[in-house]
């Protein structure tokens, strides 16, 4: 009943290709948009920002980069950390040089300077394929946090070795550092996910995701119909570190303020959490690197608040059994639904289809 | 000979042997690659769970005794004082065989046919889980593992070498630790008796059998699943010599299980599936990294290149060759 399609009519190829052909998704979308823009600002805490909201904007915003990157082209990568770091570090560079630069500009500035990173660790791609590929792309991660921890000019020549973001506003409101309100963070980071989102889904609908996905099923075979690999795989590296540098320069910028590279961008902190979100949430699915995001950032708090709250467990033994629960999760999520929770999402629509009169 | 000749010498020497403690955890990885496709990123935890496992039962301690003790109020820490290193090395050795036989049984059984990302992923849980384990385990503390292996400088080489340099020069002798050369001795036995193994017994076959074409294999009537036991277990034996020889290196703590990440570099100069490229890949990695840091680190005073050099280094071969040195030619077909 509820996801019925029946009587939907398409006359047009256009509103055939919509991005939510059924008009339920269209409603609910709109509704989640409604109540995100207009409802969430005006009721959201400190709390909310800092431990659920903003945290899950900016892992989506990574997972969309690293789904269009793994997921729709194929390459595994576990440099997300580093490119992180590389948005992170541009930001920064960026606010002491041009103290007077709207932070829009400086986020999307961090971006395209992240993407051309990217394309340089591309490169091999084009050579190196599958698991080799992924070893390679650690070399990028491990080069990069030594480079922003060795070279003082990358934080300034302070002694800490810290980078610390300075305040910059939008519209006469704060949206960095420590003053700015809770709605106008997340505000903030919302449009920036909402279009670049929507922004990925078109791209993934036209021409150039097409092609990324036809190298990720085979590229020998792309190559042979006249996909060209090298424009192909590098621009997939260049738009996802896109997004990645997008969400390392919010990371840094709005939601942690300060930061040290080692600690903050590590491969256990940023990389595998992020693949772990895209798979989990689905590869190959814009709704799975949400949901993904929506998982890994909403675990852990509610791990804690059972073990230590409720159970009443020392920190450091819910820290172990955090990472005991998290990893039998993980493996249990891979043995009953590979395809992640994007592909469960789609099973319950086939049912509600019907449901709750199944004849 | 001059100073500079023996401390080249010197760093050779060392580099080729802190590559065979590399090529100790990349063995790991290239077994279970071979027999059943399955990048098991899980290997550096598998050593750590081993050597904490080792540990555990020389000093006799309680499994889960922190946690027990934490819920129920109790206190009690240990059975018996202390174990000789032989009887806990044979334990440990079970309790490797059983997480082997549990992980096929739980988690390997349940993927077949899955993607490789998929089965690498499942990998990376084992090692949340294992890691997450082994701490409530045997608690997170750092520990001091013993099992007898000498270690530190040897002094009867640097008195030895003293008197080769040329007359007149300042030179103390040559610093080469004990610990390393009882790893390599280690390391050329277990290869030996690895390669023995395979080649001279029935199991031996049926593993390479396996190793070359599932299909084909299972045809012929070998059992796949028990095949996989072995290996992980096989795997699990020769993580926990990593484990010892880590362990007694650096003390047994969480960061042992990052050598996988050391690990890494190794398996893709030399293949993934090929167990001489494991060595040789480890002996190339480990002398360009020491060469590196001496020589290069040195030179530009840029200092701790060593966590992404060996990457590099990797990376600049697979240019040449994407399969790695011996690795099996990837031969691709529309």
């Amino acid at each position: 009943m509820i996801y019925k399609e029946t009587g939907q009519f398409k006359s047009t190829y256009e509103s055939d290709h919509s991005i939510f052909p059924l008009i339920q998704d269209k409603i609910a979308f709109n509704i989640l948009m409604l109540v995100a823009f207009l409802v969430v600002p005006f009721f959201i805490d400190s709390y909310w920002e800092k431990a659920i909201l903003i945290p899950f904007l900016i892992y989506s915003m990574a997972a969309i980069g690293l789904n269009i990157l793994t997921g729709y082209c194929g390459q595994v990568s576990l440099g997300t950390g580093g490119f992180m770091a590389v948005g992170a570090f541009a930001t920064y560079k960026i606010m002491t040089f041009f103290p007077d630069l709207n932070i829009m500009i400086i986020v999307l500035l961090s971006g395209v300077i992240t993407a051309f990173v990217g394309i340089l660790f591309g490169l091999p791609s084009l050579r190196i394929k599958g698991f080799y590929l992924a070893v390679a792309t650690l070399a990028s991660q491990f080069f990069i946090i030594w480079l922003f921890n060795k070279v003082p000019w990358f934080y300034n020549y302070s002694d800490t070795g810290q980078i610390t973001v300075s305040e910059r506003t939008m519209f006469g409101v704060a949206v960095t550092g420590a003053n700015a309100p809770s709605y106008a963070t997340y505000l903030f980071c919302l449009i920036l996910v909402v279009v670049l989102g929507f922004a990925a889904k078109n791209m993934i609908r036209s021409k150039i995701g097409r092609s990324w996905m036809a190298i990720r099923d085979m590229d020998i075979a792309a190559e042979i119909i006249g996909v060209p690999p090298l424009k192909t795989k590098l621009s997939a590296f260049a738009i996802s570190s896109f997004y990645i540098g997008i969400a390392g320069s919010l990371y840094f910028a709005v939601y942690l303020g300060a930061l040290e590279v080692t600690e903050s961008f590590d491969i256990m902190a940023i990389s595998f959490p992020v693949l772990f979100m895209i798979i989990i949430g689905g590869l190959g699915s814009m709704l799975g690197s949400f949901l993904g995001a929506a998982f890994i950032v909403l675990l852990p708090i509610f791990l804690k608040n059972v073990m230590v709250d409720l159970i009443g467990l020392s920190a450091v033994t819910a820290k172990h059994f955090e990472i005991t629960i998290w990893g039998l999760l993980m493996v249990v999520f891979l043995i009953l639904e590979p395809h992640g929770l994007a592909r469960l999402w789609s099973i319950a629509k086939e049912k509600l289809r019907k449901w709750p009169f199944p004849y | 000979m001059s100073v500079e000749l023996l401390n080249f010498i010197e760093t050779v020497i060392n580099g080729l042997m802190s590559g065979i403690m590399y090529s100790l955890v990349a063995l790991g990885f290239v077994l279970i690659f071979k027999a059943s496709g399955v990048f098991n990123f899980a290997q550096g935890v598998f050593a750590l769970f081993a050597a904490l496992t080792l540990v555990g039962f020389q000093t006799g301690q309680v499994p889960f005794s922190h946690l027990i003790n934490e819920l129920f109020g109790t206190n009690f820490h240990n059975w018996y004082p202390s174990l000789h290193s032989f009887f806990a090395i044979i334990l440990t050795i079970i309790t490797m065989i059983v997480l082997a036989w549990l992980i096929e049984k739980l988690v390997l059984k349940h993927l077949v046919n899955q993607e490789p990302i998929i089965l690498f992923m499942a990998t990376i849980g084992l090692a949340f889980v294992l890691e997450g384990v082994g701490d409530l385990m045997w608690g997170s503390d750092v520990k001091v593992l013993d099992v007898g292996i000498p270690s530190g400088g040897s002094e009867w080489l640097e008195k030895t070498t003293v008197g080769w340099a040329s007359e007149g020069s300042e030179y103390y002798g040559m610093y080469i630790d004990v610990l390393n050369v009882w790893a390599t001795i280690i390391a050329v036995i277990l290869v030996t008796a690895l390669a023995l193994f395979s080649q001279y017994t029935k199991t031996g076959r049926a593993l390479r059998a396996v190793a070359d074409d599932h299909q084909a294999a299972l045809s012929v009537g070998i059992s796949l699943r028990s095949i996989w036991v072995l290996v992980w277990a096989i795997s699990g034996f020769i993580a926990m010599v990593a484990g010892i020889m880590w362990g007694t290196e650096s003390g047994v703590q969480f960061s042992l299980s990052l050598i996988a990440l050391k690990a890494l570099p190794v398996l893709i100069l030399g293949g993934f599936t090929s167990i001489p490229g494991a060595i040789i890949g480890g002996l190339l990695i480990g002398l360009g990294e020491k060469l590196a840091e001496i020589y290069i680190g040195g030179l530009l005073d840029i200092g701790a290149i060593e966590n992404w050099f060996a990457y590099f280094m990797a990376l600049v071969f697979l240019l040449f060759r994407p399969q790695g040195l011996f690795g099996d030619k990837i031969i691709e077909r529309v």
